[in-house]
């Protein structure tokens, strides 16, 4: 290859041979057929995976958690520091179906064998706190058929329904005012300026801190839950409406302008509708928060709702009730948002391509995408 | 440069039927006048000239390009003709009377596809009818009308996101015309299609004209798009942004793609060339770089 070279390139730098040998001659591995998007790569970074890997890994998803629970909950030599006694032997303070420290057990076992009484006998255990999953899932079934200890308490489903109330009571007040004051801000700079600044500091102020306020106010029932929850949606709800609003492509507005639009109308036909299917996702995110508020709220003035459930069950140390309605939350905040996923792909058609609050969609599609009737054609 | 295979007449030299049209268009009302304008940017210390003292008449039906280089502020003048920005200085006039702000009587199509992402095609058309308060069942029936004119009939009841570029563009188009402009403005409509898409949207952006009573303003950067489509060419050059030169189009009416080869297309290109894209200065277009190659493969 050399000699091809004109005279002048011969004493050429050793990367220049390289360039031009590779260049001429065979390259160096043989082509390879450009490989399928698909088969083993599960961690291709581009490409979303196939709906079917998709359900898979969202399955997993729930599936690995529970597994690692199941492990540590059935596996008698993982973990379970306790000895759930079945014969307490000779030990005077030993008791059926007591839980004691593991030490303390293999320690009076021992005293006992060199005594020569009867050892006790038992298994062992995790503590109370940390139900199996079989005793959590009988208790979605129980904890709903169990009547109150008390004539005064109330059962499950009035709990739920309780606390269900309170939040979307908090949730509709919150968003009457706060969705017209956050397009408002979003659209014009005035109220912007006006209110923007207040909001921002306020809503730094964490809501439970108003706790004793609300009960002076409002009395202790529902009032105070109802305003606690108010109070740690509705600032955040202006800020993030506001801005959702802000981002309206302004090119659509000024088409808008140009076919007459002003003014009210502007508002009412461009900007809203332009921003409506983001505001509904905020709504959504929103929600979840104020779930969050929901548990703080309801521990104020006399506890209600399900957070009452929870406390009195865990006085009762009837952990897997505990767990079933901590679950039970998940479920509903969960279902519901897909509840509302689903209706926004319903009402808001033009927005069916593109993706959910959560990111990609992860379950299998519910709806096919809006095509019409006749074929595309280029232009 | 200066040497072609074959004769160029100068661009110029109108044939006898080209310049009696020219004469007739003159003669029509001016529907659009522009005076003196001026636009600058920034604090009034430090301002930066965007144009000054563009005038310019568009009489009735009459198809002006506006063409330039990137930076001469084309489209900032079609920006303040449609009320969208406000001028420094002079005024525009549309029918004698002084633009304030954006109308309905001036129709716009931006260069960004500006449908309505959630309403249908039929409803974006219906979009200014129903701005104008005229009622449902009328919008509705004009609407379909105007889609029947850009052919799009059949996609009535689709979402824009359905539709391919040129498609938006037609009913971006159908949109403004519907309002029944007294001038349509076109910011560079046709910038984002492939060219293929290009030069039909030109075409049928021609034979909509011809069936609407419209005048229409047009800004591109792409010269043959200016030379296909105008009677009257407004050439700017930047630094500042100002109108270099008003041409009178050569080539005959009816417009073909068969005369993208005829003397009289050529012959105004190869000026609009010379105004676009003046000679530069071989020395300062040089970049400094050092040879990396090898050589035995040396390029040109």
């Amino acid at each position: 290859m050399a000699a091809a070279l004109p005279p002048s390139q011969e004493s050429a730098p050793p990367i220049a041979e390289v360039r031009t040998l590779s260049a001429g001659g065979k390259s160096p591995s043989p082509h390879r057929p450009t490989r399928r998007a698909s088969g083993r790569d599960w961690l291709g970074l581009k490409t979303d995976l196939p709906p079917k890997r998709r359900a898979v890994l969202a399955f997993l998803s729930f599936l690995l958690p529970l597994a690692l629970w199941c492990v540590v909950s059935y596996t008698p030599w993982i973990w379970h520091p306790y000895v759930r006694i079945t014969a307490p032997g000779d030990v005077d303070y030993f008791m059926e179906e007591m839980d004691v420290p593991r030490a303390d057990y293999e320690r009076e076992w021992a005293k006992m064998q060199m005594e020569g009484s009867t050892v006790p006998e038992g298994y062992r255990a995790n503590p109370p706190y940390l139900p199996a999953p079989h005793a959590v899932a009988r208790a979605f079934y129980t904890a709903f058929t169990t009547e109150p200890r008390l004539p005064n308490e109330p059962w499950l489903h009035e709990s739920l329904g309780h606390s269900i109330r309170t939040i979307l009571s908090a949730f509709l007040i919150s968003s009457l005012i706060g969705v017209p004051l956050g397009v408002l801000c979003g659209t014009y700079r005035f109220f912007s300026r006006l209110q923007e600044p207040f909001i921002e500091f306020f809503r730094y102020l964490p809501a439970p801190a108003f706790g004793a306020l609300c009960v002076a106010v409002l009395g202790i029932d529902d009032g105070p839950k109802i305003a606690i929850i108010v109070i740690g949606t509705f600032f955040q709800q202006v800020l993030v409406i506001g801005n959702t609003v802000r981002k309206v492509d302004p090119a659509l507005i000024e088409a808008a302008q140009t076919l007459g639009a002003r003014g009210w109308k502007l508002l009412r036909k461009v900007v809203i509708p332009a921003s409506i299917s983001d505001i509904y996702t905020d709504m959504r995110i929103l929600l979840g928060w104020a779930w969050t508020y929901l548990i703080v709220a309801e521990v104020v003035g006399t506890m209600s709702g399900i957070t009452f459930f929870i406390n009195q069950q865990a006085r009762y140390r009837n952990f897997e009730n505990v767990y079933a309605a901590i679950i039970i939350i998940g479920i509903i905040g969960f279902a519901s948002d897909m509840l509302l996923a689903f209706i926004g792909r319903i009402i808001f058609p033009w927005k069916r391509r593109t993706r959910s609050a959560s990111g990609s969609r992860w379950w299998p599609r519910m709806l096919p995408p809006r095509v019409p009737s006749a074929p595309l054609s280029a232009a | 440069m200066s040497s072609v295979e074959f004769d160029i007449p100068d661009y110029r030299e109108l044939a006898p039927a080209v310049a009696a049209r020219f004469e007739r268009i003159r003669q029509r009302q001016v529907i659009l006048s522009v005076r003196g304008l001026e636009k600058k940017f920034g604090a009034s210390g430090a301002s930066q000239t965007a144009f000054a003292d563009v005038s310019l008449d568009i009489h009735r039906r009459e198809f002006i390009c506006v063409i330039g280089p990137s930076g001469c502020g084309k489209s900032t003048l079609i920006r303040i003709i449609a009320g969208l920005d406000d001028a420094t200085g002079g005024e525009v006039l549309l029918d004698g009377h002084s633009v304030t702000g954006p109308g309905p009587d001036r129709g716009m199509v931006f260069q960004g596809y500006t449908l309505f992402p959630w309403r249908t095609v039929r409803k974006n058309v219906m979009f200014g009818l129903e701005m104008q308060g005229k009622d449902p069942g009328t919008a509705d029936a004009e609407a379909r009308q105007w889609l029947d004119m850009v052919g799009l009939a059949k996609f009535e009841n689709a979402y824009p996101h359905e539709l391919s570029g040129g498609m938006k563009q037609r009913v971006a188009i159908a949109r403004a015309l519907a309002n029944e402009p007294r001038i349509l403005l076109m910011d560079e409509p046709f910038g984002a299609l492939d060219a293929q898409t290009r030069c039909q949207m030109q075409s049928y952006l021609l034979q909509i004209w011809k069936k609407v009573d419209v005048t229409i303003l047009f800004i591109t950067h792409d010269l043959e798009e200016a030379a296909y489509l105008a009677d009257r060419i407004v050439v700017m050059g930047s630094n500042p942004g100002r109108v270099v030169e008003f041409i009178d189009n050569p080539v005959p009416r009816p417009r073909t793609s068969a005369q993208f080869l005829g003397a009289e297309f050529l012959a105004l290109k190869r000026r609009l060339e010379e105004l676009i894209h003046p000679p530069f200065e071989a020395e300062e277009e040089r970049l400094p770089m050092v040879k990396l190659t090898a050589a035995g493969d040396d390029v040109e």
